[in-house]
């Protein structure tokens, strides 16, 4: 809970706030069952008894009415706060958001930046302060795409696409991860988020332009193999395409149907 | 000719495994040899094996409910330990292989063969004694969903030594279940076992509605049950709306595994979100089909030893059922996270808040029924209390969790594996072992030892709060579950504190282990001879401890709640009632025989040993059209013999 982005502090305000308004209810039960369970506890001779229910209306009212308001104010909270927090919903800011397109793979993540033509696999760099607008998807099983100090996670499916958008307000390297149980190499599937100035991203961009290789059908078939702790790479083109048809499962996945019985040995590389 | 078994499907290499199923398997020749030795197996397939009393049985699912506890709880403390030590450059003991395995087996075992099995087995016990009847409405049935329990408790623990269990978790979402993610057993392995014990667990869903709205002992109106009784009416019908769906899904990921269907596959037009709206639309009533039995023992416990009757039972059982209908309306807060609009996730987050409001009610009947009360500590009533205060810790995070965009960061964290072990430890465990104690004297004849009772109480709570205080921190701090490598060195004291936990729990455990056994070796001097020992309210209470087979000699008469209360207060029933000759239901060795053959046909589905799956398929269906056919199901008790019982007695 050490919020960096403006939907990570809402939500922590929100979890706070939620909170605040169920322990004011929580509290005093919490204190009440204590005390009566001390006060009437059969040993005590100074405690005042009734052998009957001792039922009345009135309290029954007031049984039903404290939980009942407590959830209708909550009521509102939820709903005012998913659709202000709705992933999908355009973050409000003068500058158009950097588009990002996240592949989840076995067991690393590949970042397409589609209108820079480049792409990185296991690390995020984003300009401070820019929106960035991702859409997700899965090459391999399910997972979740979150990087908790920037706020929401999303889901990560095969054949789907969704949507996220989020934005960090000050400079800094954030961890982030798969929130969803996807096998093996599970734990380790890991990237860092460099939040960054614009003047540094824009360097950032020369740099990847100038080494390292294209990602093509090719280059793509040999990452989508699982592997396990991948160090963080750059390519520095990528075919147009590649995201829409990793969604549309027509370019070569990591493990389809009738392949060997076996599991596949894994590679484990460097910086591990 | 054996499909894919081979000899390379035991893992002779792996310490582990092999360590632990020797370990198993020399208790289990040990128990099998003592039995033999001392010639105890006619008395055990006379009075248990075959018996079709609802007590016995609910007896025999508390006690596989009890041994799986342990098994459960060894995969927890495999997995703290790994969690507590594998930090950082430490890749602990636990390669991913076998920790995936053991979460997946330890989160399948708790839900489906310790909670539901001990849930299940207080339900046999109690609801007809409570009810004031003879037995449920279909005791063969009983005997048959008892021993397909155990099948599939039976088959998820080969799975230790032959092939491997599922590395899923104990969900299995597609498409990592699927063939193309998990080629081997594991997850052949964890569908068959809940599909056979699924089975057995519609069946009892079935015989306890049909029990509860046809069979009442004469002047029981609906409105003049036991509390636990309407939980678990409603916790039946649950299993009657919900498990279908369960076996629905299971029965699509079954035919995508074997016949290369795609009805979740990533590719071929499979959807994957298919399976996980089925498998919730399913687990979120299973919630409540755990939580609502519990609830109603804390009704019975707290009024007993209040000594008042439970404050505004009527509110009590709209609670319940409105709790009943809400459960299959959110099922969606299971996975905010999907993408999906901020309509349909305000919708499914309101729902799933308005649960909040019977629950509430719930808690503060329970609190007026404690007020001006008399209350007697003994440990059921602990266990109550206990539950009070740490529920409702459960219920406000649990409500944190239904609020979207908080789901949004917590979601898959430690802090959702706190919540729902502070919800299942908190209320339905603590329930559980609150009922046991609590109708162990009416069971056995003999009441439970107090001091290792409270002792084992003491550890549960405190083992709890340890464990868990410290997932919900880790949980905020952006630790997320499953991890097998703990990547941040600092969360290492936290984890330890957890371990610390697992500890105590494990304390508490052992707590209960030496109260049986003290209570057992000092059986003489405890036993219960009025069959009322905690000065009850119910029928169960009214009849001697442990119960003649058929229940009651004369059916009573009820005329209020609170059935055997009101009778003390305006005098007993005469002396010597007038018997009418009774019907019982014969024992049968249906149950048995049918779980025998389910064994064969869900390890050679496994294995695809083909002939024999269908050999042991057309045996367990045989033996169950036999079982049904067979006239002969019933014995007479005559007036006279029933009169010579019960002055023996």
């Amino acid at each position: 809970m050490d919020p960096q982005g403006p939907i990570a502090s809402a939500e922590r305000l929100l979890l706070v706030n939620s909170t605040g308004i169920m322990l004011v209810v929580v509290i005093p039960v919490i204190i009440a069952t204590l005390a009566f369970a001390w006060w009437y506890r059969s040993s005590n001779s100074r405690a005042n008894r009734d052998s009957d229910e001792g039922y009345e209306q009135r309290i029954e009212f007031v049984v039903w009415s404290i939980p009942a308001l407590t959830v209708i104010l909550l009521g509102g909270v939820i709903w005012i706060g998913s659709h202000e927090l709705d992933p999908r919903a355009p973050l409000p800011k003068s500058s158009d958001p950097l588009r990002v397109d996240v592949v989840a793979l076995d067991w690393k993540w590949l970042f397409i930046y589609p209108d820079k033509g480049v792409a990185a696999v296991n690390q995020l760099v984003i300009p401070t302060g820019t929106p960035v607008a991702f859409r997700i998807t899965s090459a391999t099983v399910m997972n979740s795409f979150f990087v908790p100090q920037l706020g929401s996670q999303i889901y990560a499916m095969g054949g789907m696409t969704t949507h996220l958008n989020l934005l960090a307000d000050k400079p800094g390297e954030y961890p982030g991860l798969s929130a969803n149980f996807s096998g093996d190499g599970f734990s380790e599937m890991r990237f860092i988020v460099k939040s960054v100035s614009s003047d540094d991203f824009n360097a950032w961009l020369e740099q990847v332009r100038g080494a390292g290789s294209a990602l093509g059908e090719p280059g793509y078939a040999e990452l989508a193999k699982p592997s396990i702790a991948v160090p963080p790479t750059t390519y520095h083109s990528v075919d147009p395409k590649l995201f829409e048809r990793i969604v549309e499962q027509t370019v070569a996945g990591p493990r389809k149907m009738g392949g060997s019985s076996q599991p596949q040995p894994l590679t484990r590389r460097a910086g591990d | 000719m054996l499909g894919r078994l081979t000899w390379a499907a035991i893992p002779f290499n792996e310490a582990l495994p092999i360590l632990s199923g020797a370990v198993v398997g020399i208790v289990i020749l040990a128990v099998l040899g003592t039995v033999t030795v001392k010639g105890w197996w006619p008395y055990l397939w006379r009075e248990w094996l075959t018996s079709v009393d609802h007590k016995r049985i609910g007896i025999m699912y508390v006690v596989l409910g009890l041994v799986m506890l342990l098994r459960g709880f060894s995969d927890a403390i495999m997995m703290r330990t790994q969690q507590a030590i594998a930090i950082g450059p430490s890749q602990g003991y636990l390669p991913p292989d076998h920790f995936d395995q053991i979460f997946s087996a330890h989160g399948t075992i708790m839900i489906f063969f310790v909670a539901m099995p001990l849930v299940i087995g207080l339900m046999n016990f109690a609801v007809p004694l409570q009810l004031g009847v003879r037995d449920v409405a279909f005791p063969v049935l009983n005997s048959i969903s008892l021993w397909l329990a155990a099948t599939g408790a039976l088959l998820i623990n080969m799975s230790l030594v032959i092939g491997n269990f599922a590395r899923t978790g104990w969900w299995a979402y597609p498409p990592l279940s699927e063939l193309a993610f998990s080629p081997d057993v594991g997850v052949d392995y964890y569908l068959w076992s809940l599909q056979i014990s699924g089975v057995g667990t519609l069946l009892t869903g079935i015989n306890f509605v049909t029990t509860i709205l046809k069979l009442r002992a004469p002047g029981m109106t609906y409105f003049r049950m036991p509390v636990f009784c309407w939980t678990a009416l409603a916790s039946n019908l649950l299993i009657v709306a919900a498990f279908p769906v369960l076996t629905a899904a299971f029965v699509m990921l079954l035919l995508d595994r074997y016949l290369g269907m795609h009805f979740f596959t990533n590719d071929a037009g499979g959807n994957q979100m298919m399976y996980v709206n089925l498998f919730w639309a399913w687990g979120h009533p299973e919630v409540y089909i755990l939580i609502l039995p519990a609830f109603g023992i804390y009704s019975e416990v707290v009024a007993t030893f209040s000594g008042k009757a439970l404050f505004s039972y009527r509110s009590m059982v709209w609670a319940t059922l409105g709790i009943c209908i809400l459960s299959f309306m959110v099922w969606l807060h299971h996975f905010f996270t999907m993408g999906a609009g901020a309509d349909v996730n305000a919708f499914f987050g309101i729902m799933s808040s308005i649960i909040a409001v019977p629950t509430g009610v719930k808690i503060f009947n329970w609190l007026f029924t404690m007020f001006r009360g008399r209350i007697v500590y003994k440990t059921p009533m602990l266990f109550s209390v206990g539950f009070m205060v740490t529920f409702v810790i459960g219920g406000l995070t649990g409500v944190l969790l239904a609020v979207p965009p908080v789901d949004f960061v917590v979601h898959n964290s430690a802090f959702l594996v706190a919540h729902f072990h502070n919800v299942i430890i908190g209320g339905v465990v603590f329930g559980v072992l609150a009922g046991i104690n609590y109708w162990f004297p009416k069971a056995f004849g003999f009441t439970l030892d107090e001091r290792w009772g409270k002792a084992s109480f003491w550890c549960w709570l405190i083992g709890f709060y340890l464990a868990f205080m410290p997932l919900y921190q880790l949980g905020l701090m952006g630790m997320t579950r499953r991890l097998q490598h703990i990547p941040t060195p600092s969360w290492q004291p936290l984890l330890w504190v957890a371990e610390a936990g697992a500890i105590v729990i494990l304390c508490g455990i052992l707590c209960q282990v030496a109260q049986i056994y003290v209570s057992i070796r000092s059986r003489e001097r405890r036993l219960d001879l009025t069959g009322d020992p905690w000065n009850g309210r119910t029928l169960e209470w009214s009849t001697s401890s442990p119960p003649p087979a058929y229940n009651f000699a004369v059916l009573p008469r009820v005329e209020t709640v609170d059935a055997f209360w009101h009778m003390k207060r305006t005098g007993r029933p005469p002396a010597e009632p007038t018997y009418e000759s009774i019907e019982m239901p014969r024992n049968s060795p249906a149950g048995f025989v049918t779980a025998f053959f389910a064994v064969v046909m869900g390890f050679s589905l496994i294995w695809q040993i083909w002939w024999l799956a269908i050999l042991g398929f057309l045996a367990a269906i045989t033996v169950v059209l036999v079982a049904a056919w067979s006239t002969e199901r019933e014995h007479e008790i005559s007036a006279a013999e029933l009169a010579q019982l019960e002055r023996a007695r």
